[in-house]
């Protein structure tokens, strides 16, 4: 079901309706995990045997871990007289090995369940790339969401061995936790210690939050049907023939897809939070105003936040912090010299949370290439850093608006040109056309009506055009005055309502679906 | 304490860091600093701080950190 | 615990207040939309106002006739009036499916009986939905009922949701940019493009000929669409109607020797006439270079006009049916008909001898 076909807008309003109405607030999470069920079955009754298995291998290993874990501190406080220090130290290390172990066990079943479905074809395809004759691809399908919930599943097993949060003893709640529907699209990834304290408690309706919530839906449907799905019909056509359409065209991508990608995907999560927000639960945020980023970094820590998070957390922090780290951080300052071999550990860590990254993007190459592509300018700007301390020492502009907007400008530009990867889908033409950009001369055939080739009419692109400033300047009132116009429009009650129907109706009229468009999926389904 | 502060002016000389506890809050630290923090505070206190404990609390403020390795030590 | 005072009631209301007129906006506005973005039908193409337009027909109708355009265009309505006296509506739609057929007489019974039914045949071919647009056309302008919803499910083609009937700016929303003067002008009312459901045209084109029929595989006239003529017949059983099968007199799409045998066992059967007029065409008197408008696809004025005398000699010389010249509110309702009727004739006719061809009716007044 995806969120734009007319069974989901029902099933949303009908699952409102009868939480408010009809369930008592303390018994409203059993209803969210039935909808959130059935939201799956609907999909495909099968995804639902993945999901259960993945859920029930989490929830059994973190009550096993928690009662080790709680058995053996009490077992260490009762002996702990009568043990010697080193016999402490000795016991401390084998039962840490035993949660390792449970831990594993965990992760090997969850994320070997995710290996096998999205990645076995991608390794064929890879080895049948080097081998003559080639493999046969298998047929398995990739459950909807599973990246997500595989991931929020990874992050609660960790928590529970690390002891930072409670092991969650009532099984349809942590199911609840894995399966909260509206999230299963395309994220947030939701960590169980700030999911579980809204998910559960009882809820009241609130005026104010089904207010924000219902705008903040509308919201998402206007940039993902108005923006979004009217873009990707272009780009289809000027990413399908490449050879057609070069030079300038690419920056026509580059710049198209900046603002199909963003659309899509801050809509749905728009539309995503928007629901839990209606429902009475509080998602975390997965993008602060991305494209405002003055340097790659930071766009990083605003664009799909909760990955960034997760893979920070979750694979550079350990990895980076790791026993064996800190022993090569160590050796490569005493040989490599401090400024360098501070770096060592830094480089390696961040190099495997971009492998990472690209891989869970997608089980292709451009994908993993486009991570490494993300590292390489991370590090160089990282490099670069001392260059433009020096340089900004010499000319005071950093501060100055116009320089701000040079720098935003210029991260915009930087993260549009690596997103080329994800749309022309094959590493060696996404360079070639890169380079295109410098040597084919041709923006007068883009001008000379190329642009009505596409699939969009003069209409097509206008609608697009002026709701991409509605976004811009919504955005923008959020960058300079630090809250959300919702809240603004809120206080003047009228015009929020205002605000509503007239969203409504610009999706209504201006949305591009039904025949004659093509019902686009969301990009990030099946990540 | 001293010692530590040090170390954190080498990685921001123009942080005030006796005073400020929002360093994680405000994005004065990012991930990179951290992980220098944590090799840093192995070298000369000899306290590997785990993954575990990299969360804002602990580093949002000298004195958290300060805390968090004394802690550590006495474990 | 906070006592609930006045003002907050007073805030309640507020908030309260304005949610629901904002429902209501919102749903004035995608009314009034829907109402600006669905096709009008009006110029060129008016096919698609036909079954609308039978529900602002008062005079009482005695016979009904069902079917595509072999009766719309085939079949005048007003000369049936004028030499017969017969009250006559023809519910026809271009590529009227049998199953189509079936619910515009149920739909029609919601409103009279009719004395005799006449269905032409040529569409029993079809078993399969055929095409959107045609759908739509004969769809759209059904009233709203059960009926209208069954029509629906039984004709959608496979990419059709039945949400795009009920909410038709579902289906059409994308037509903002290319609004014509027409769909303007026509929000809300629509001219009169028929009388009683005949279309006319007063061009004439001469029949040259048709490409020979092509052979069939199977020759066995579909189950789907047989099985709904049956349920016309038992249909007007029910409500003492008499049926009559009958094959226009026109040639083309070509009409099978085997169809032809099928329909006649089954109207053995079910003991109704069956009547094909490709045979009668030199007792109509029809005379193919003067009574077609387009190569013989379609009789013109001159020819509906022959047709109907000639098929309504038959009506009243088989079923009891009312003069309704005599019968006074009725033939005033019909004067305005004739006068209707009339004017169409001169204006087209006015038009022929001005350009040669027709420019406000057919394909020249398609806008783009």
């Amino acid at each position: 079901m995806l969120f734009t076909s007319l069974p989901f807008v029902l099933f949303v309003a009908v699952l409102v309706v009868v939480y408010y109405a009809f369930v008592p607030h303390n018994e409203r999470w059993g209803l969210l995990l039935i909808a959130s069920l059935a939201f799956y079955f609907f999909a495909d009754p099968k995804y639902l045997i993945f999901i259960s298995v993945t859920a029930l291998t989490a929830y059994i290993f973190a009550i096993l871990t928690e009662d080790y874990n709680s058995k053996r501190k009490a077992y260490l406080k009762e002996h702990k007289a009568e043990w010697d220090a080193d016999y402490k130290k000795r016991y401390k290390t084998v039962t840490t090995r035993v949660t390792r172990l449970l831990l594993f066990f965990a992760l090997l079943i969850c994320l070997g369940i995710i290996a096998v479905t999205k990645y076995t074809n991608f390794v064929i395809e890879t080895i049948n790339s080097m081998r003559s004759e080639p493999l046969s691809f298998v047929n398995v399908i990739v459950p909807m969401g599973i990246s997500f919930y595989t991931f929020q599943t990874v992050s609660y097993s960790i928590d529970v061995a690390r002891g930072t949060v409670k092991a969650q003893r009532n099984f349809w709640k942590f199911l609840l936790f894995v399966s909260f529907f509206p999230q299963l699209v395309q994220g947030p990834i939701s960590r169980y210690g700030d999911l579980s304290q809204t998910l559960y408690e009882p809820k009241n309706f609130d005026f104010r939050g089904v207010s924000y919530g219902f705008l903040r839906i509308l919201w998402g449907y206007f940039k993902k049907l108005v923006v979004a799905d009217r873009l990707v019909i272009a780009l289809k056509t000027l990413t399908g023939s490449p050879d057609e359409y070069k030079g300038a065209f690419v920056f026509v991508v580059m710049m198209l897809y900046a603002a199909q990608l963003y659309c899509d995907f801050t809509g749905g999560i728009d539309i995503t939070i928007g629901i839990a927000q209606m429902l009475g639960i509080t998602v975390k945020e997965n993008f602060d105003l991305p494209y405002f980023s003055k340097n790659i970094k930071e766009y990083w820590n605003r664009w799909h936040i909760t990955m960034g998070t997760w893979f920070t957390d979750y694979i550079f922090y350990p990895l980076s912090v790791s026993p064996t780290m800190l022993k090569l951080s160590k050796w490569s300052r005493q040989h490599l010299g401090n400024e360098v071999g501070k770096r060592v550990t830094v480089y390696i860590s961040c190099f495997a949370v971009w492998l990472a990254t690209g891989i869970w993007h997608g089980a292709a190459w451009h994908f993993v290439v486009w991570g490494l592509m993300n590292f390489v300018v991370i590090m160089a700007s990282q490099e670069l850093e001392p260059l433009y301390a020096k340089f900004h020492g010499k000319f005071s502009f950093k501060g100055r608006h116009w320089y701000s907007a040079f720098e935003i400008l210029r991260t915009f530009l930087l993260m549009s040109s690596l997103k080329l990867f994800d749309c022309y889908r094959n590493v060696g033409l996404t360079f070639k056309m890169f380079g295109s950009m410098f040597t084919t001369f041709n923006i007068g055939k883009v001008f000379g009506g190329s642009l009505l080739e596409l699939g969009l009419t003069r209409g097509d692109y206008m609608v697009a055009f002026l709701a991409i400033i509605a976004v811009f300047l919504v955005s923008l009132y959020k960058y300079l005055r630090g809250v959300n116009l919702r809240e603004f429009l809120f206080d003047k009650y009228p015009l929020f309502v205002l605000s509503c129907v007239v969203l409504f109706l610009c999706i209504v009229v201006f949305g591009a679906y039904g025949t004659g468009f093509d019902a686009s999926q969301f990009i990030y389904n099946q990540f | 304490m001293d010692e530590l502060i040090e170390i954190l002016k080498d990685l921001h000389s123009d942080v005030d860091f006796e005073t400020c506890t929002t360093l994680i809050d405000d994005k004065i630290l990012d991930s990179f600093d951290i992980v220098s923090i944590v090799s840093e505070v192995d070298d000369k206190f000899d306290v590997a701080i785990p993954a575990k404990e990299l969360i804002p609390e602990n580093f949002n403020s000298a004195k958290a950190l300060w805390d968090l390795i004394t802690r550590l030590s006495e474990d | 615990m906070k006592k609930i005072t006045n003002n907050d009631n007073l805030i309640k209301l507020y908030y309260i207040g304005f949610a629901l007129l904002g429902v209501a906006a919102a749903a004035v506005g995608i009314w009034y939309l829907q109402k600006l973005l669905v096709p009008k039908y009006q110029r060129g193409v008016v096919e698609g106002s036909m079954i609308a337009e039978y529900y602002q027909s008062e005079e009482p109708h005695e016979v009904l006739f069902l079917g595509d355009c072999e009766v719309y265009e085939n079949i005048s309505t007003v000369a049936l009036y004028r030499d017969y006296g017969i009250s006559s509506y023809i519910r026809g739609s271009a590529q009227q499916l049998t199953w189509q057929s079936y619910y515009l007489l149920e739909d029609t019974l919601r409103y009279e009986t009719p004395d005799v039914v006449v269905f032409n045949v040529l569409a029993l071919k079809y078993g399969e939905p055929q095409s959107e647009s045609y759908n739509r056309m004969t769809l759209d302008g059904m009233a709203w009922s059960l009926t209208k919803w069954n029509a629906i499910e039984a004709s959608m083609t496979e990419d059709e949701h039945v949400i795009d009937y009920v909410f038709p700016i579902l289906r059409y929303h994308s037509r903002w940019s290319e609004l014509t003067a027409t769909d303007r002008e026509y929000v809300f009312d629509r001219d009169r493009v028929t009388v009683n459901g005949y279309y006319m045209r007063t061009d004439v084109m001469p029949e040259a000929g048709f490409p020979d029929p092509t052979p069939l595989t199977d020759y066995t006239l579909p189950e789907t669409s047989m099985e709904y003529l049956s349920r016309i017949v038992e249909l007007c059983r029910e409500n003492n109607i008499e049926l009559v099968l009958i094959k226009a007199p026109t040639l083309y799409p070509h009409w099978y020797e085997q169809w032809d045998e099928q329909v006649r066992a089954f109207a053995d059967r079910n003991n109704v006439p069956y009547i094909n007029y490709i045979y009668l065409r030199d007792d109509i008197g029809l005379d193919m270079s003067t009574d077609t408008y387009d190569a013989g696809l379609h009789l013109n004025l001159s020819g509906a006009e022959k047709f109907a005398d000639y098929i309504g000699d038959y009506l009243v010389s088989h079923y009891n049916l009312t003069d309704f010249r005599s019968v006074p509110e009725v033939a005033s309702m019909w004067e305005n008909d004739i006068v209707f009727y009339d004017q169409l004739r001169d204006a087209q006719n006015a038009e022929l001898a001005e350009y040669g061809q027709l420019q406000s009716w057919g394909a020249n007044a398609i806008e783009n």
